[in-house]
């Protein structure tokens, strides 16, 4: 059985997905029962939420693509070959 | 080209500029079109044009980029924003927390947040966190150990959420519910010169 040290020490881990089914399992049956880890998780959680989508809505230039294509065709880095 | 726009988005937390940005993204599809050879099929074409995208922006940037400062970045406390803000969420009464987050800060705060961090703590942060990579790909894609990666997050990600703190307090929307003692430390010494030249 977890504690609540044990349980934080491991909530980067748990929220990155990168722990072993058992250490999961730990975690889970602690919060369950806790209150207070589990709103320091699920804040963790959210906050990781507004982080990701908030820093993936840049608009790409609308001739990026375009442009990038146009390289495709082209002898782009003066080797003498195409592409 | 289906992962442009969000090759796009990554290079603008990495270089910062909508120029820069650009140019990257159009250096990552050139190597990847001359490389391709070397992708093997089956594997993350994602997680392959990710590393792409990172190693020509350590290469081609690393150099132009000053000594780093990662002044006040081990001086942060465990949990740092959640000690802050958990008084204030009960006090928001019965909206989610995840609405009253995505309310708290704005998208060029956060943006902001990420973009101050030192190169050496952007990459792993922005790969783990807004792309979504695990420790191991994290490693390949930097050349370093898992171990590095996994400290490298825990330094970055508390040092982000301070700054999203103090931006937060600045625009007076989280003082009235903070401790006087959070206050007093919450001008960012970071803000001068976060690049990195070592890894």
């Amino acid at each position: 059985m977890a504690d609540c040290n044990d349980a934080l020490r491991e909530l980067e881990r748990f929220l990155d997905k990168e722990l072993s089914e058992n250490a999961r399992e730990t975690i889970h049956s602690h919060l369950e029962g806790c209150p207070d880890c589990l709103q320091a998780f699920d804040f963790h959680a959210e906050l990781r939420t507004v982080i990701a989508t908030k820093c993936h809505n840049d608009e790409m230039p609308p001739g990026l693509l375009s442009k990038i294509e146009k390289c495709f065709g082209e002898d782009f880095d003066g080797d003498g070959l195409i592409g | 080209m289906q992962y442009a726009p969000q090759l796009y988005s990554a290079a603008m937390r990495l270089t910062r500029n909508s120029a820069d940005a650009e140019d990257l993204v159009q250096d990552t599809y050139l190597r990847a079109w001359r490389s391709f050879s070397t992708f093997q099929e089956g594997t993350n074409l994602r997680a392959w044009l990710y590393r792409i995208l990172t190693n020509t922006f350590i290469n081609k940037y690393r150099a132009k980029q000053r000594r780093p400062d990662e002044t006040g970045m081990d001086n942060i406390e465990d949990l740092y924003l959640y000690k802050r803000l958990s008084t204030l969420d009960s006090a928001l009464g019965n909206r989610s927390a995840e609405d009253t987050m995505f309310e708290m800060f704005t998208d060029d705060e956060v943006k902001a947040a990420l973009e101050e961090l030192p190169a050496n703590f952007r990459l792993p942060v922005l790969l783990a966190d807004v792309e979504g990579f695990h420790y191991k790909e994290i490693a390949e894609m930097l050349e370093i150990p898992v171990g590095t990666v996994m400290s490298r997050l825990h330094r970055g990600r508390k040092a982000m959420h301070k700054l999203l703190y103090d931006f937060a307090s600045e625009r007076g929307l989280i003082s009235a519910s903070t401790p006087a003692s959070a206050e007093s430390d919450t001008t960012t010494d970071m803000d001068t010169d976060m690049d990195t030249d070592h890894g």
